[in-house]
Protein backbone atom coordinates (compact mmCIF):
# COMPACT_ATOMS: atom_id res chain seq x y z
CA UNK A 1 0.00 0.00 0.00
CA UNK A 2 2.82 2.37 0.91
CA UNK A 3 6.01 2.78 -1.08
CA UNK A 4 9.31 2.13 0.77
CA UNK A 5 10.01 5.87 0.93
CA UNK A 6 6.52 6.55 2.29
CA UNK A 7 6.68 3.92 5.00
CA UNK A 8 10.19 5.06 5.90
CA UNK A 9 8.87 8.59 6.40
CA UNK A 10 5.88 7.30 8.36
CA UNK A 11 7.93 5.16 10.74
CA UNK A 12 10.49 7.91 11.17
CA UNK A 13 7.72 10.36 12.04
CA UNK A 14 6.22 7.97 14.60
CA UNK A 15 9.62 7.24 16.12
CA UNK A 16 10.68 10.91 16.29
CA UNK A 17 7.33 11.95 17.83
CA UNK A 18 7.48 9.11 20.37
CA UNK A 19 11.04 9.97 21.37
CA UNK A 20 10.04 13.63 21.72
CA UNK A 21 7.23 12.67 24.12
CA UNK A 22 9.63 10.57 26.21
CA UNK A 23 12.08 13.47 26.45
CA UNK A 24 9.24 15.84 27.28
CA UNK A 25 7.26 14.13 30.02
CA UNK A 26 9.60 14.14 33.04
CA UNK A 27 10.55 17.78 32.47
CA UNK A 28 6.98 18.84 31.75
CA UNK A 29 5.71 17.24 34.99
CA UNK A 30 8.48 18.98 36.91
CA UNK A 31 7.88 22.38 35.31
CA UNK A 32 4.09 22.11 35.66
CA UNK A 33 4.49 21.22 39.35
CA UNK A 34 6.84 24.16 39.90
CA UNK A 35 4.46 26.55 38.15
CA UNK A 36 1.33 25.42 40.05
CA UNK A 37 2.66 24.63 43.50
CA UNK A 38 5.64 26.92 44.08
CA UNK A 39 5.90 30.66 44.41
CA UNK A 40 9.39 31.85 43.52
CA UNK A 41 11.10 34.96 42.19
CA UNK A 42 11.01 35.11 38.40
CA UNK A 43 8.11 32.68 38.17
CA UNK A 44 6.25 34.80 35.61
CA UNK A 45 9.37 35.12 33.45
CA UNK A 46 9.94 31.36 33.71
CA UNK A 47 6.31 30.76 32.73
CA UNK A 48 6.73 32.98 29.65
CA UNK A 49 9.99 31.26 28.71
CA UNK A 50 8.31 27.83 28.85
CA UNK A 51 5.61 29.05 26.48
CA UNK A 52 8.00 30.70 23.99
CA UNK A 53 7.90 27.86 21.41
CA UNK A 54 4.18 28.55 20.98
CA UNK A 55 4.80 32.08 19.72
CA UNK A 56 8.26 31.90 18.15
CA UNK A 57 8.64 31.03 14.46
CA UNK A 58 9.79 27.37 14.47
CA UNK A 59 12.78 28.38 12.40
CA UNK A 60 13.99 30.52 15.29
CA UNK A 61 13.72 27.57 17.68
CA UNK A 62 15.65 25.42 15.20
CA UNK A 63 18.28 28.11 14.84
CA UNK A 64 18.68 28.48 18.62
CA UNK A 65 19.01 24.71 18.96
CA UNK A 66 21.67 24.76 16.26
CA UNK A 67 23.56 27.46 18.17
CA UNK A 68 23.34 25.55 21.48
CA UNK A 69 23.41 21.90 20.38
CA UNK A 70 25.37 22.15 17.12
CA UNK A 71 28.69 20.30 17.06
CA UNK A 72 30.48 23.56 17.85
CA UNK A 73 27.79 24.85 20.25
CA UNK A 74 28.42 24.98 24.02
CA UNK A 75 26.19 21.97 24.84
CA UNK A 76 26.45 20.08 21.55
CA UNK A 77 30.26 20.42 21.57
CA UNK A 78 30.49 19.04 25.08
CA UNK A 79 28.16 16.14 24.30
CA UNK A 80 30.23 15.32 21.20
CA UNK A 81 33.57 15.44 23.07
CA UNK A 82 32.44 13.56 26.17
CA UNK A 83 30.08 10.96 24.77
CA UNK A 84 30.48 11.15 21.01
CA UNK A 85 26.82 12.13 20.73
CA UNK A 86 25.80 14.25 17.79
CA UNK A 87 22.34 15.80 17.71
CA UNK A 88 22.38 18.18 14.77
CA UNK A 89 21.36 16.48 11.47
CA UNK A 90 20.36 13.21 13.26
CA UNK A 91 17.00 11.66 14.12
CA UNK A 92 17.70 12.27 17.82
CA UNK A 93 18.16 15.92 16.96
CA UNK A 94 14.80 15.83 15.14
CA UNK A 95 13.27 14.37 18.31
CA UNK A 96 14.84 17.12 20.44
CA UNK A 97 13.54 19.87 18.13
CA UNK A 98 10.08 18.27 18.16
CA UNK A 99 10.19 17.96 21.96
CA UNK A 100 11.04 21.62 22.43
CA UNK A 101 8.23 22.68 20.11
CA UNK A 102 5.58 20.57 21.85
CA UNK A 103 6.86 21.19 25.40
CA UNK A 104 4.38 24.03 26.18
CA UNK A 105 1.44 21.84 25.09
CA UNK A 106 2.43 19.11 27.52
CA UNK A 107 3.10 21.54 30.37
CA UNK A 108 -0.30 23.14 29.81
CA UNK A 109 -2.21 19.86 29.88
CA UNK A 110 -0.45 18.68 33.05
CA UNK A 111 -0.80 22.04 34.70
CA UNK A 112 -4.56 22.12 34.24
CA UNK A 113 -4.97 18.73 35.87
CA UNK A 114 -2.54 19.67 38.67
CA UNK A 115 -4.65 22.74 39.43
CA UNK A 116 -7.65 20.43 39.79
CA UNK A 117 -5.92 18.20 42.34
CA UNK A 118 -7.25 19.02 45.80
CA UNK A 119 -4.12 19.74 47.84
CA UNK A 120 -6.10 18.82 50.95
CA UNK A 121 -5.84 15.20 49.80
CA UNK A 122 -2.06 15.54 50.02
CA UNK A 123 -2.53 17.04 53.50
CA UNK A 124 -4.57 13.98 54.52
CA UNK A 125 -1.85 11.72 53.11
CA UNK A 126 0.69 13.61 55.20
CA UNK A 127 -1.20 12.94 58.43
CA UNK A 128 -1.29 9.26 57.39
CA UNK A 129 2.50 9.13 57.35
CA UNK A 130 3.40 9.89 53.71
CA UNK A 131 6.51 11.97 52.96
CA UNK A 132 6.69 14.57 50.18
CA UNK A 133 7.93 12.25 47.39
CA UNK A 134 5.62 9.47 48.57
CA UNK A 135 2.65 11.88 48.45
CA UNK A 136 3.59 12.93 44.95
CA UNK A 137 3.85 9.40 43.57
CA UNK A 138 0.94 7.87 45.49
CA UNK A 139 -1.61 10.70 45.32
CA UNK A 140 -0.67 13.54 42.95
CA UNK A 141 0.71 11.51 40.04
CA UNK A 142 -2.25 9.09 39.75
CA UNK A 143 -4.65 12.02 39.95
CA UNK A 144 -2.94 13.94 37.14
CA UNK A 145 -2.53 10.81 34.99
CA UNK A 146 -5.38 11.89 32.66
CA UNK A 147 -3.64 15.23 32.10
CA UNK A 148 -0.28 13.60 31.49
CA UNK A 149 -1.85 11.19 29.03
CA UNK A 150 -3.75 13.93 27.21
CA UNK A 151 -0.60 16.04 27.04
CA UNK A 152 1.47 13.13 25.76
CA UNK A 153 -0.98 12.22 23.01
CA UNK A 154 -1.46 15.81 21.89
CA UNK A 155 2.30 16.26 21.84
CA UNK A 156 2.71 13.03 19.90
CA UNK A 157 0.13 14.06 17.33
CA UNK A 158 1.62 17.53 17.02
CA UNK A 159 5.12 16.05 16.89
CA UNK A 160 4.22 14.02 13.80
CA UNK A 161 3.86 17.26 11.93
CA UNK A 162 6.74 19.35 13.26
CA UNK A 163 8.47 20.94 10.30
CA UNK A 164 10.33 24.22 10.77
CA UNK A 165 12.39 23.43 13.82
CA UNK A 166 13.28 19.96 12.51
CA UNK A 167 14.40 21.05 9.05
CA UNK A 168 16.45 23.90 10.53
CA UNK A 169 18.17 21.89 13.26
CA UNK A 170 18.24 18.38 11.79
CA UNK A 171 18.02 19.10 8.04
CA UNK A 172 16.23 16.88 5.52
CA UNK A 173 18.24 13.63 5.45
CA UNK A 174 16.35 10.69 3.88
CA UNK A 175 15.96 7.85 6.39
CA UNK A 176 17.39 9.96 9.20
CA UNK A 177 15.37 13.15 9.56
CA UNK A 178 13.01 13.14 6.57
CA UNK A 179 9.74 12.75 8.49
CA UNK A 180 6.28 12.93 6.88
CA UNK A 181 6.06 16.72 6.57
CA UNK A 182 9.61 16.92 5.27
CA UNK A 183 8.90 14.16 2.76
CA UNK A 184 5.77 16.04 1.72
CA UNK A 185 7.77 19.23 1.31
CA UNK A 186 10.37 17.37 -0.74
CA UNK A 187 7.67 15.85 -2.92
CA UNK A 188 6.25 19.30 -3.61
CA UNK A 189 9.70 20.48 -4.73
CA UNK A 190 10.01 17.54 -7.13
CA UNK A 191 8.46 17.57 -10.66
CA UNK A 192 5.63 14.98 -10.84
CA UNK A 193 5.56 14.75 -7.03
CA UNK A 194 1.90 15.82 -6.78
CA UNK A 195 0.46 12.34 -6.25
CA UNK A 196 3.04 11.51 -3.59
CA UNK A 197 2.36 14.83 -1.86
CA UNK A 198 -1.38 14.14 -1.80
CA UNK A 199 -0.86 10.62 -0.42
CA UNK A 200 1.44 11.92 2.30
CA UNK A 201 -1.03 14.67 3.18
CA UNK A 202 -3.86 12.16 3.57
CA UNK A 203 -1.58 9.98 5.70
CA UNK A 204 -0.74 12.91 8.00
CA UNK A 205 -4.37 13.86 8.27
CA UNK A 206 -5.46 10.35 9.28
CA UNK A 207 -2.65 10.09 11.82
CA UNK A 208 -3.53 13.40 13.44
CA UNK A 209 -7.20 12.55 13.62
CA UNK A 210 -6.51 9.11 15.10
CA UNK A 211 -4.20 10.66 17.70
CA UNK A 212 -6.80 13.17 18.85
CA UNK A 213 -9.55 10.53 19.01
CA UNK A 214 -7.41 8.12 21.02
CA UNK A 215 -6.50 10.96 23.37
CA UNK A 216 -10.13 11.83 24.01
CA UNK A 217 -11.21 8.22 24.54
CA UNK A 218 -8.35 7.42 26.90
CA UNK A 219 -8.82 10.50 29.05
CA UNK A 220 -12.56 9.76 29.26
CA UNK A 221 -11.83 6.22 30.47
CA UNK A 222 -9.35 7.53 33.03
CA UNK A 223 -11.75 10.16 34.31
CA UNK A 224 -14.39 7.49 34.75
CA UNK A 225 -11.97 5.47 36.85
CA UNK A 226 -11.52 8.50 39.08
CA UNK A 227 -15.25 8.94 39.31
CA UNK A 228 -15.59 12.34 37.69
CA UNK B 1 -2.77 12.07 77.88
CA UNK B 2 -2.43 14.95 75.46
CA UNK B 3 -1.22 18.31 76.74
CA UNK B 4 -1.37 21.36 74.50
CA UNK B 5 -0.30 24.95 75.06
CA UNK B 6 -0.12 26.94 71.84
CA UNK B 7 0.10 30.42 70.41
CA UNK B 8 -0.40 31.36 66.79
CA UNK B 9 -1.03 34.66 65.04
CA UNK B 10 -2.71 34.69 61.62
CA UNK B 11 -3.48 38.13 60.31
CA UNK B 12 -5.87 39.72 62.78
CA UNK B 13 -6.63 36.47 64.55
CA UNK B 14 -4.60 35.46 67.60
CA UNK B 15 -4.88 31.99 69.09
CA UNK B 16 -3.60 31.45 72.62
CA UNK B 17 -5.08 28.26 73.92
CA UNK B 18 -4.22 25.33 76.12
CA UNK B 19 -5.94 22.18 77.29
CA UNK B 20 -5.35 18.57 78.14
CA UNK B 21 -7.16 15.43 77.00
CA UNK B 22 -7.09 12.17 78.97
CA UNK B 23 -6.58 8.62 77.67
CA UNK B 24 -9.05 7.15 76.90
CA UNK B 25 -12.01 9.41 76.41
CA UNK B 26 -13.40 12.11 74.21
CA UNK B 27 -12.53 15.73 74.85
CA UNK B 28 -14.73 18.14 72.96
CA UNK B 29 -13.39 21.42 71.60
CA UNK B 30 -16.49 23.53 71.61
CA UNK B 31 -17.09 27.07 70.43
CA UNK B 32 -18.68 29.28 67.83
CA UNK B 33 -17.54 29.14 64.21
CA UNK B 34 -14.33 31.10 63.81
CA UNK B 35 -13.24 30.75 67.45
CA UNK B 36 -10.06 28.93 66.42
CA UNK B 37 -11.08 25.29 66.84
CA UNK B 38 -9.94 24.17 63.41
CA UNK B 39 -6.75 26.23 63.64
CA UNK B 40 -5.97 24.48 66.90
CA UNK B 41 -6.53 21.09 65.23
CA UNK B 42 -4.19 22.01 62.34
CA UNK B 43 -1.54 23.12 64.82
CA UNK B 44 -1.75 19.88 66.80
CA UNK B 45 -1.72 17.77 63.63
CA UNK B 46 1.38 19.64 62.42
CA UNK B 47 -0.27 21.05 59.29
CA UNK B 48 0.34 24.55 60.64
CA UNK B 49 3.40 25.70 62.57
CA UNK B 50 2.68 27.34 65.96
CA UNK B 51 4.50 30.54 66.93
CA UNK B 52 5.16 29.24 70.42
CA UNK B 53 4.06 26.64 72.92
CA UNK B 54 4.21 22.89 73.49
CA UNK B 55 2.42 19.74 72.34
CA UNK B 56 3.02 16.61 74.38
CA UNK B 57 1.41 13.17 74.04
CA UNK B 58 2.27 10.98 77.02
CA UNK B 59 6.05 11.30 77.28
CA UNK B 60 6.61 12.37 73.66
CA UNK B 61 7.17 16.02 72.87
CA UNK B 62 5.84 16.78 69.37
CA UNK B 63 6.42 20.51 69.47
CA UNK B 64 8.41 22.74 71.76
CA UNK B 65 8.76 26.36 70.71
CA UNK B 66 11.48 27.12 73.26
CA UNK B 67 13.72 24.28 72.13
CA UNK B 68 12.86 24.86 68.46
CA UNK B 69 11.59 21.29 68.22
CA UNK B 70 8.87 20.41 65.73
CA UNK B 71 8.13 16.88 64.54
CA UNK B 72 6.85 16.78 60.95
CA UNK B 73 3.14 16.03 60.59
CA UNK B 74 3.85 12.73 58.93
CA UNK B 75 5.86 11.49 61.90
CA UNK B 76 3.41 12.65 64.58
CA UNK B 77 1.18 9.60 64.29
CA UNK B 78 -1.95 11.61 64.86
CA UNK B 79 -5.06 10.47 63.02
CA UNK B 80 -7.10 13.32 61.59
CA UNK B 81 -10.64 13.20 60.21
CA UNK B 82 -11.67 16.44 58.57
CA UNK B 83 -15.06 17.96 57.84
CA UNK B 84 -14.90 16.63 54.29
CA UNK B 85 -13.86 12.97 54.10
CA UNK B 86 -10.85 13.59 51.82
CA UNK B 87 -10.82 10.03 50.54
CA UNK B 88 -8.36 9.32 47.73
CA UNK B 89 -10.57 9.12 44.61
CA UNK B 90 -8.22 6.87 42.66
CA UNK B 91 -8.20 4.18 45.37
CA UNK B 92 -10.92 1.75 46.45
CA UNK B 93 -12.21 1.77 50.02
CA UNK B 94 -9.74 -1.02 50.72
CA UNK B 95 -6.93 1.04 49.18
CA UNK B 96 -7.87 4.04 51.27
CA UNK B 97 -7.91 1.97 54.47
CA UNK B 98 -4.54 0.44 53.60
CA UNK B 99 -2.93 3.80 52.83
CA UNK B 100 -2.18 4.73 56.43
CA UNK B 101 -1.79 1.13 57.57
CA UNK B 102 1.06 0.57 55.08
CA UNK B 103 2.92 3.60 56.40
CA UNK B 104 2.95 2.74 60.11
CA UNK B 105 6.60 2.96 61.17
CA UNK B 106 8.32 -0.32 62.03
CA UNK B 107 8.26 -1.05 65.73
CA UNK B 108 5.21 1.14 66.38
CA UNK B 109 2.62 -0.54 68.57
CA UNK B 110 -0.37 -1.77 66.58
CA UNK B 111 -3.53 -1.68 68.64
CA UNK B 112 -6.08 -1.54 65.82
CA UNK B 113 -6.56 -4.50 63.51
CA UNK B 114 -8.06 -4.29 60.05
CA UNK B 115 -10.86 -6.70 60.97
CA UNK B 116 -11.73 -4.74 64.13
CA UNK B 117 -12.09 -1.52 62.17
CA UNK B 118 -14.07 -3.07 59.34
CA UNK B 119 -16.39 -4.78 61.84
CA UNK B 120 -16.80 -1.78 64.10
CA UNK B 121 -17.49 0.71 61.30
CA UNK B 122 -19.52 -1.70 59.16
CA UNK B 123 -17.23 -1.38 56.14
CA UNK B 124 -17.31 -5.05 55.10
CA UNK B 125 -19.64 -4.53 52.14
CA UNK B 126 -17.88 -1.39 50.93
CA UNK B 127 -14.28 -2.55 50.53
CA UNK B 128 -14.37 -2.93 46.75
CA UNK B 129 -16.16 0.35 46.10
CA UNK B 130 -14.70 3.64 44.95
CA UNK B 131 -15.24 6.78 47.03
CA UNK B 132 -17.63 8.30 44.44
CA UNK B 133 -19.91 5.29 44.89
CA UNK B 134 -20.37 5.96 48.63
CA UNK B 135 -22.93 8.07 50.49
CA UNK B 136 -21.72 10.96 52.65
CA UNK B 137 -22.05 8.94 55.84
CA UNK B 138 -20.25 5.96 54.35
CA UNK B 139 -17.41 8.18 53.17
CA UNK B 140 -16.96 9.60 56.64
CA UNK B 141 -16.95 6.10 58.16
CA UNK B 142 -14.18 5.10 55.75
CA UNK B 143 -12.28 8.24 56.78
CA UNK B 144 -12.55 7.18 60.45
CA UNK B 145 -11.29 3.71 59.56
CA UNK B 146 -8.41 5.07 57.50
CA UNK B 147 -7.29 7.32 60.36
CA UNK B 148 -7.57 4.51 62.93
CA UNK B 149 -5.60 2.05 60.82
CA UNK B 150 -2.62 4.40 60.79
CA UNK B 151 -2.35 3.32 64.46
CA UNK B 152 -2.53 6.88 65.81
CA UNK B 153 -1.60 7.91 69.33
CA UNK B 154 -4.30 10.55 69.18
CA UNK B 155 -7.39 11.00 67.07
CA UNK B 156 -8.42 14.51 65.99
CA UNK B 157 -11.96 14.75 64.64
CA UNK B 158 -12.57 18.19 63.13
CA UNK B 159 -16.37 18.54 62.88
CA UNK B 160 -16.61 15.18 61.10
CA UNK B 161 -20.40 15.35 60.90
CA UNK B 162 -20.75 18.96 59.83
CA UNK B 163 -20.99 18.14 56.12
CA UNK B 164 -23.81 15.62 56.70
CA UNK B 165 -27.54 16.23 56.90
CA UNK B 166 -29.43 15.41 60.08
CA UNK B 167 -30.42 11.88 59.05
CA UNK B 168 -26.86 11.00 58.03
CA UNK B 169 -25.54 12.44 61.29
CA UNK B 170 -27.82 10.15 63.28
CA UNK B 171 -26.60 7.27 61.15
CA UNK B 172 -22.90 7.98 61.82
CA UNK B 173 -23.06 8.94 65.52
CA UNK B 174 -23.51 5.37 66.82
CA UNK B 175 -20.32 4.37 64.97
CA UNK B 176 -18.47 7.19 66.71
CA UNK B 177 -19.81 6.00 70.05
CA UNK B 178 -18.58 2.46 69.50
CA UNK B 179 -15.25 3.75 68.21
CA UNK B 180 -14.85 5.79 71.40
CA UNK B 181 -15.63 2.77 73.58
CA UNK B 182 -13.45 0.31 71.65
CA UNK B 183 -10.03 1.96 71.57
CA UNK B 184 -7.91 3.33 74.38
CA UNK B 185 -6.67 6.49 72.67
CA UNK B 186 -7.44 10.10 73.45
CA UNK B 187 -9.91 11.62 71.03
CA UNK B 188 -10.32 15.34 70.47
CA UNK B 189 -13.69 16.11 68.95
CA UNK B 190 -14.35 19.52 67.46
CA UNK B 191 -17.95 20.58 67.22
CA UNK B 192 -20.28 23.50 67.42
CA UNK B 193 -23.29 21.24 68.08
CA UNK B 194 -23.74 20.69 71.80
CA UNK B 195 -25.93 17.60 71.31
CA UNK B 196 -22.99 15.83 69.64
CA UNK B 197 -20.73 16.85 72.50
CA UNK B 198 -23.26 15.53 75.01
CA UNK B 199 -23.41 12.18 73.27
CA UNK B 200 -19.70 11.66 72.84
CA UNK B 201 -17.59 13.66 75.24
CA UNK B 202 -16.89 13.55 78.94
CA UNK B 203 -14.65 16.60 78.95
CA UNK B 204 -15.23 19.94 77.27
CA UNK B 205 -12.80 22.67 76.33
CA UNK B 206 -14.58 25.92 75.61
CA UNK B 207 -12.93 28.21 73.07
CA UNK B 208 -13.87 31.80 72.49
CA UNK B 209 -12.03 34.21 70.17
CA UNK B 210 -8.92 32.04 70.18
CA UNK B 211 -8.73 31.54 73.95
CA UNK B 212 -9.59 28.67 76.24
CA UNK B 213 -12.30 30.05 78.52
CA UNK B 214 -13.28 26.83 80.27
CA UNK B 215 -11.77 23.36 80.44
CA UNK B 216 -13.12 20.51 82.51
CA UNK B 217 -15.68 17.86 83.14
CA UNK B 218 -18.77 18.26 80.91
CA UNK B 219 -21.00 18.65 83.99
CA UNK B 220 -18.94 21.59 85.25
CA UNK B 221 -18.63 23.25 81.84
CA UNK B 222 -22.38 22.82 81.22
CA UNK B 223 -23.04 25.29 84.06
CA UNK B 224 -20.39 27.76 82.93
CA UNK B 225 -21.89 31.15 82.02
CA UNK B 226 -19.56 31.32 78.98
CA UNK B 227 -21.16 28.18 77.56
CA UNK B 228 -24.60 29.61 78.17
CA UNK B 229 -23.60 32.64 76.12
CA UNK B 230 -22.62 30.41 73.21
CA UNK B 231 -25.54 27.94 73.09
CA UNK B 232 -28.30 30.47 73.79
CA UNK B 233 -30.94 30.46 76.57
CA UNK B 234 -33.09 27.66 75.13
CA UNK B 235 -30.22 25.17 75.07
CA UNK B 236 -28.91 25.95 78.54
CA UNK B 237 -29.03 23.01 80.89
CA UNK B 238 -26.94 21.13 83.39
CA UNK B 239 -25.33 17.93 82.15
CA UNK B 240 -25.57 15.13 84.68
CA UNK B 241 -24.02 11.73 84.71
CA UNK B 242 -25.09 8.74 86.69
CA UNK B 243 -25.51 5.00 86.66
CA UNK B 244 -28.57 2.97 85.75
CA UNK B 245 -29.84 1.72 89.11
CA UNK B 246 -32.71 -0.39 87.83
CA UNK B 247 -34.96 -0.73 84.84
CA UNK B 248 -38.62 0.06 85.23
CA UNK B 249 -40.93 -2.39 83.45
CA UNK B 250 -42.68 0.61 81.85
CA UNK B 251 -39.61 1.29 79.73
CA UNK B 252 -38.09 3.93 81.96
CA UNK B 253 -34.63 3.59 83.42
CA UNK B 254 -33.95 4.81 86.93
CA UNK B 255 -30.70 6.75 87.19
CA UNK B 256 -28.85 7.52 90.38
CA UNK B 257 -27.63 11.12 90.07
CA UNK B 258 -26.26 12.76 93.20
CA UNK B 259 -28.69 11.93 95.98
CA UNK B 260 -31.59 11.85 93.55
CA UNK B 261 -33.18 9.18 91.43
CA UNK B 262 -34.23 10.26 87.96
CA UNK B 263 -36.59 8.43 85.62
CA UNK B 264 -35.30 8.66 82.08
CA UNK B 265 -36.54 7.29 78.77
CA UNK B 266 -33.73 5.07 77.63
CA UNK B 267 -33.79 2.27 75.13
CA UNK B 268 -31.46 -0.70 75.38
CA UNK B 269 -29.91 0.35 78.66
CA UNK B 270 -28.46 -2.13 81.14
CA UNK B 271 -28.08 -1.87 84.89
CA UNK B 272 -24.86 -0.14 86.01
CA UNK B 273 -24.22 1.49 82.64
CA UNK B 274 -22.93 5.02 82.80
CA UNK B 275 -25.43 7.50 81.37
CA UNK B 276 -25.02 11.14 80.48
CA UNK B 277 -28.08 13.39 80.25
CA UNK B 278 -28.73 17.06 79.83
CA UNK B 279 -31.59 18.56 81.81
CA UNK B 280 -32.56 21.71 79.93
CA UNK B 281 -33.10 24.62 82.28
CA UNK B 282 -36.41 25.47 80.58
CA UNK B 283 -37.72 21.95 81.37
CA UNK B 284 -37.21 22.24 85.13
CA UNK B 285 -40.06 23.44 87.37
CA UNK B 286 -39.31 24.70 90.87
CA UNK B 287 -41.80 24.18 93.71
CA UNK B 288 -41.56 25.41 97.29
CA UNK B 289 -43.55 22.44 98.62
CA UNK B 290 -43.70 18.82 97.48
CA UNK B 291 -46.54 18.69 94.97
CA UNK B 292 -49.03 15.84 94.70
CA UNK B 293 -51.29 14.64 91.91
CA UNK B 294 -48.98 15.54 89.01
CA UNK B 295 -48.04 13.52 85.96
CA UNK B 296 -44.42 14.50 86.34
CA UNK B 297 -42.20 11.47 87.11
CA UNK B 298 -39.24 13.20 88.66
CA UNK B 299 -39.66 15.16 91.88
CA UNK B 300 -36.26 15.87 93.34
CA UNK B 301 -35.37 17.48 96.65
CA UNK B 302 -32.94 20.35 96.08
CA UNK B 303 -31.30 23.33 97.73
CA UNK B 304 -30.90 26.68 95.97
CA UNK B 305 -27.27 27.62 95.35
CA UNK B 306 -27.82 30.88 93.50
CA UNK B 307 -30.36 32.92 91.57
CA UNK B 308 -28.95 34.98 88.69
CA UNK B 309 -30.71 37.18 86.15
CA UNK B 310 -30.92 35.58 82.70
CA UNK B 311 -32.06 36.73 79.25
CA UNK B 312 -35.48 38.39 79.09
CA UNK B 313 -37.44 38.53 82.31
CA UNK B 314 -36.09 35.20 83.47
CA UNK B 315 -33.73 34.08 86.20
CA UNK B 316 -31.47 31.07 86.24
CA UNK B 317 -31.67 29.10 89.45
CA UNK B 318 -28.79 26.79 90.33
CA UNK B 319 -29.92 23.84 92.44
CA UNK B 320 -27.85 21.42 94.51
CA UNK B 321 -29.24 17.87 94.34
CA UNK B 322 -26.50 16.30 96.48
CA UNK B 323 -22.94 15.01 95.99
CA UNK B 324 -21.93 17.99 93.83
CA UNK B 325 -24.65 17.24 91.27
CA UNK B 326 -26.35 20.44 90.14
CA UNK B 327 -29.45 21.36 88.16
CA UNK B 328 -30.22 24.60 86.36
CA UNK B 329 -33.77 25.91 86.19
CA UNK B 330 -34.89 28.83 84.06
CA UNK B 331 -38.00 30.47 85.51
CA UNK B 332 -39.50 33.93 85.34
CA UNK B 333 -38.23 36.55 87.76
CA UNK B 334 -41.80 36.96 88.97
CA UNK B 335 -42.10 33.26 89.91
CA UNK B 336 -38.77 33.40 91.70
CA UNK B 337 -39.97 36.35 93.77
CA UNK B 338 -43.28 34.68 94.64
CA UNK B 339 -41.50 31.54 95.77
CA UNK B 340 -39.01 33.64 97.69
CA UNK B 341 -36.04 31.85 96.14
CA UNK B 342 -32.65 32.70 97.59
CA UNK B 343 -29.49 30.81 98.47
CA UNK B 344 -29.90 27.79 100.77
CA UNK B 345 -33.67 27.60 100.44
CA UNK B 346 -34.94 23.99 100.31
CA UNK B 347 -37.14 23.40 97.25
CA UNK B 348 -38.40 20.65 94.95
CA UNK B 349 -37.33 20.36 91.34
CA UNK B 350 -39.80 18.81 88.89
CA UNK B 351 -38.63 17.28 85.62
CA UNK B 352 -40.76 15.39 83.08
CA UNK B 353 -39.19 12.00 82.32
CA UNK B 354 -40.26 12.44 78.69
CA UNK B 355 -38.07 15.54 78.39
CA UNK B 356 -34.94 13.60 79.31
CA UNK B 357 -32.93 11.63 76.82
CA UNK B 358 -30.04 9.57 78.14
CA UNK B 359 -26.81 8.74 76.28
CA UNK B 360 -25.02 5.53 77.09
CA UNK B 361 -21.28 5.50 77.79
CA UNK B 362 -19.92 2.02 78.21
CA UNK B 363 -16.44 3.18 79.22
CA UNK B 364 -16.52 5.00 82.56
CA UNK B 365 -15.24 8.55 82.40
CA UNK B 366 -12.07 9.35 84.29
Amino acid sequence: MLSPAESEALWLSLSVAARAVVINLPFAVMVAWLLTRKRFAGRTLFDAFVHLPLVLPPVVVGYLLLVLFGVRGPIGGWLHEQFGIQLAFTSNGAALATAVMSFPLVVRAIRISLENVDSRLEEAARTLGAGAFDRFTSITLPLIAPGILAGAITAFAAGLGEFGAVITFAANVPGETRTLPLALYTALQTPDGDTLAARLAILSLSLGLAGLLVSELLSRALRRRLGR
Amino acid sequence: MLRVELRKRRGDFALDAGFSAPTPGVTALFGRSGCGKSTLISLIAGLLEPDAGRIVIGEDVLFDGERGLSIDARHRRIGVVFQDPRLFPHLSVQGNLDYGARRVPRGASRFVSFDDVVGLLGLGGLLGRRPHELSGGEKQRVAFGRALLSQPRLLLLDEPLASLDLARREEVLPYLESLRDAFAIPIVYVSHQFDEVLRLATRVVLLDAGRTVADGDIAAVSRDPQLRAIVGPDSVGAVLSGHVERLDPNGLAVLRVGDAELNVELEGAAVNQRIQIQVLARDVIVASARPVGLSVRNVVSARVISVTPDAGRAVLVELDIGRTATLLARITARASEELGLSANKEVWALIKAASLRGHVFSVPAR
